[in-house]
């Protein structure tokens, strides 16, 4: 563990984390909203709203994130000059939240909309019979149901944006992935213990957010 | 009957797995042979040379074949070792995996933009130097950066962990570095302008600026800033073979094949051969 | 699918249809707008220049960089399939198993491997393990085993729902008939669970073969190492190989996903399926399980 006692490499450590931190933080965000959207686009009478959703979902879902995050660097940021910090780490930070919140949407969108297939289809016709509109049947009606619904699967979902936020090291943002890299490339002696280190926080963090989520998700649960 | 459907169709995919796995998992099957390249190249007369893929001018692959500088320099060793061009066999390292697989002896030799350090001779031997590069910047023809101090605010991009990246993270702290995981990625970037200088090796640097499709776009400074010795990595315990490889560089340098190997590749552009300096040649351990 | 997303609102009368075309219009002229303004800004950059582009209608572009690069995606995801099926499996199974010693164990397994990242297991995996074995680890094994022990962990999990879905009355009909418990996991339960848990599996099956992507990490030669970054080393064209490679993996797996799609539609045709997962009310939301995987 002598790795460990070193500040230097302790610093690495600690700003990986927090990056991944933040990274996860902004992107549940972004995700959350971005894939109700969505999910409400999906299942929409307009036609063009349907068609725009189900193609973000096939575009985005089929494609590897590391791509994806390249195309927010090289897309959004060389070719459309969208530069939101002057900062060249907070700029690749945001980058990568918009790039795993993209990812991660369609995701969400699907979740919700097959939580949307769980509420019984008599909810939806009683609240078309007193005449809501869809707006009203979906945000008052049928999204409460299935957002109780989807808790499980949402929770695995932004568990793995955790995991996933290490890709956006590959435009250079410092984060765990990078970080291990670096400490095992300059302590070629100490692989395990540094694995063991950074494996072992993710899963400390992670396994007991899992099962709250379970929890959660059976607390919640619509009893029928 | 669905069954046994079932069984059919996971029958046939296991079918397909064991081809894939055929085609795929093929590369390990050299690692228990002789201890030394110099008994691997006289008995098998094949060697494994590991090279940079990405890197014009040294080594770039090109459909199956590779070319460059470090190429024409493997070449020469496997002659010098009587091994035939035909038993040669080039395989794509990156820097991240290149010490992995001397150790591991997936490559027999690694010619690849290797800069001799102390580190990096702990675990493995490295003969040569057989050419010294220095840390450099490329940037666009009409930038105004004259060297690493008029880097203060600007952008500069290499390879995330890679050794001049952490120069400059070190000696010039007011720049803003950029990294990523190839140079390509950095020169793309620079070509977009969405970073101010690309810094490596001034080598590297030149290959990509001597390209046709950045010609007359980027200009390499000019102005290095470090030393980075070239070695040929060979497995830390192949004493003789790194010493048998220093032998056969002394004499590329005087029956003019490595002048040759230099005008055939990074020459190209006009830049004369440098000088291989033969009592340099001391890193065998 | 289709029967509740037209449950949400009224059949379109004559004022709704002449608002959804309007609407229709108008957000279609939007869309365009912003894509036609997205390919200008890359004009502005050049992008699509011809020179950038050229390499593409070559043929020695495909079978020297392309082809390779996708081969070893789907040698490498194929193999990495299997195994984490077959791990799915086994670990299932020993979850569920009436023995602490054999259930606990895989459960810390599956656990652990659910949440360390993959970036961080396959560096590890081609780095960290060659100390124990002395044994070289081609990359092609680093990223086949990491790719099946996070896939098959999730995997494992999926088969574990998928088997608490089965009703108790048909393990319950398999001990009556004097079945024991191998025989009735053999027999009867993993057949119905699979066929519930397939989208879940599929989807799963498509986070793999992108996932392959990260084999950059330790240098295995697949659709990016190849595709983008050797090709775009040659031809100077790192976008337009990038754009090219995402097409060519959402292709892959959309016909993945397609091919799923058509095995859940025969099942469900045939009306073997244990009984639809939309109706399993207690496990933790099964067909939403389907989109959770990453």
């Amino acid at each position: 563990m002598d790795v460990f006692s070193d500040s230097a490499n302790i610093d690495t450590y600690v700003t990986g984390f927090l990056w991944i931190l933040k990274l996860t933080a902004a992107a549940t965000v972004g995700a959350l909203v971005l894939g109700v959207l969505l999910a409400g686009m999906r299942v929409s009478p307009i036609p063009v709203l349907r068609g725009f959703g189900t193609a973000w979902v096939n575009t985005f879902r089929n494609t590897p994130l590391t791509l994806i995050v390249f195309f927010c660097y090289f897309g959004l940021y060389s070719a459309l000059s969208l530069e939101l910090s002057d900062d060249i780490d907070t700029n690749n930070y945001w980058l990568g939240v918009i790039g795993l919140s993209v990812y991660t949407a369609a995701f969400v969108c699907e979740a919700i909309r097959s939580g949307i297939n769980t509420v019984p289809v008599g909810q939806a016709e009683a609240a078309r019979a007193i005449g809501m509109s869809f707006i009203q049947t979906l945000t008052l009606i049928v999204l409460p149901q299935a957002g109780r619904a989807v808790v499980a699967p949402l929770g695995s979902i932004f568990i793995a944006l955790a995991k996933n936020a290490t890709i956006v090291g590959t435009i250079g943002l410092m984060e765990s992935s990078s970080a291990m890299k670096e400490l095992i490339n300059a302590n070629g002696d100490a692989v395990f213990p540094i694995f063991f280190v950074f494996a072992g926080t993710f899963a400390i963090f992670l396994i007991p957010t899992g099962y709250a989520f379970g929890w959660l998700a059976n607390r919640l649960a619509v009893k029928r | 009957m669905r069954i046994t459907r079932l069984t059919a169709v996971a029958g046939v995919f296991a079918l397909a797995m064991t081809a894939a796995a055929c085609g795929g998992g093929d590369d390990d099957s050299k690692s228990g042979s002789a201890s030394g390249i110099v008994g691997k190249a006289s008995s098998d007369k094949k060697l494994v040379f590991g090279v940079k893929a990405d890197q014009p001018g040294l080594g770039l692959q090109t459909g199956g074949t590779y070319a460059g500088f470090d190429i024409e320099i493997a070449k020469i060793v496997a002659k010098g070792l009587g091994v035939p061009e035909t038993g040669i066999e080039y395989k794509t390292t990156v820097s991240a995996n290149r010490e992995p697989f001397i150790q591991q002896g997936q490559v027999d030799v690694v010619i690849a933009t290797y800069t001799i350090n102390d580190e990096r001779k702990k675990v493995v031997n490295f003969a040569g130097p057989y050419y010294v590069a220095g840390q450099d910047l490329l940037v666009p023809i009409a930038s105004t950066i004259t060297g690493p101090e008029a880097l203060a605010g600007k952008k500069v991009c290499s390879v995330s962990g890679s050794t001049p990246a952490k120069r400059i993270q070190t000696d010039y702290k007011d720049a803003k570095l950029q990294q990523f995981d190839s140079y390509s990625k950095c020169v793309t970037a620079l070509a977009a302008g969405s970073v101010d200088a690309v810094t490596t090796d001034d080598i590297i640097l030149a290959g990509y600026a001597a390209q046709d499709q950045y010609a007359g776009k980027f200009k390499v400074v000019g102005k290095k800033f470090s030393d980075e010795p070239y070695g040929i990595g060979v497995k830390k315990s192949d004493t003789e073979g790194c010493n048998k490889i220093n032998e056969i560089l002394k004499a590329s340098a005087t029956d003019g094949s490595y002048t040759a190997a230099w005008n055939n590749t990074l020459g190209k552009s006009g830049t004369p051969a440098p000088e291989l300096d033969v009592t340099k040649l001391t890193n065998c351990a | 699918m289709s029967v509740t997303d037209a449950v949400l609102y009224d059949h379109p009368g004559p004022r709704a249809k002449i608002r959804n075309r309007i609407l229709t219009v108008v957000l279609g002229i939007a869309m365009l707008a912003v894509l036609y303004w997205i390919y200008t800004k890359f004009d502005d950059k050049n992008q699509w220049a011809g020179p950038l582009w050229k390499p593409f209608l070559e043929g020695e572009t495909w079978t020297s960089y392309i082809l390779p690069g996708l081969w070893g995606t789907v040698s490498a995801a194929a193999v990495a399939m299997v195994l984490s099926l077959v791990f799915g499996v086994i670990f299932a199974v020993g979850r569920l198993s009436d023995h602490w010693w054999l259930s606990i164990p895989a459960g810390a397994v599956v656990e652990f491997f659910r949440a360390v990242p993959l970036l961080l297991m396959m560096f590890f995996i081609f780095f960290g393990i060659p100390f124990l074995t002395e044994e070289p680890m081609p990359p092609f094994w680093a990223v086949v085993i990491s790719l099946t022990l996070y896939n098959g962990s999730v995997l494992a999990e999926a088969f574990r729902a998928g088997i608490k879905s089965v009703p108790t009355g048909q393990s319950e009909a398999g001990y009556a008939i004097g079945m024991r418990k191998n025989l009735v996991m053999r027999e009867i339960l993993i057949p119905q669970a699979a066929r519930a848990m397939l989208p879940v599996i599929v989807s799963q099956l498509v986070v793999l073969v992108k996932d392959t992507a990260l084999g950059y990490i330790i240098g295995y030669t697949e659709l990016l190492q190849d595709g983008v970054n050797t090709l775009g080393a040659n031809f100077g064209n790192t976008v337009a190989a990038a754009i090219v490679a995402a097409i060519i993996y959402i292709v892959l797996n959309a016909s993945l996903t397609f091919f799923a799609g058509y095995l859940e539609r025969r099942t469900r045709r045939t009306g073997r399926a244990p009984r639809s997962p939309k109706t399993a009310p207690v496990t933790t939301g099964t067909v939403a399980d389907g989109a959770a995987t990453i």
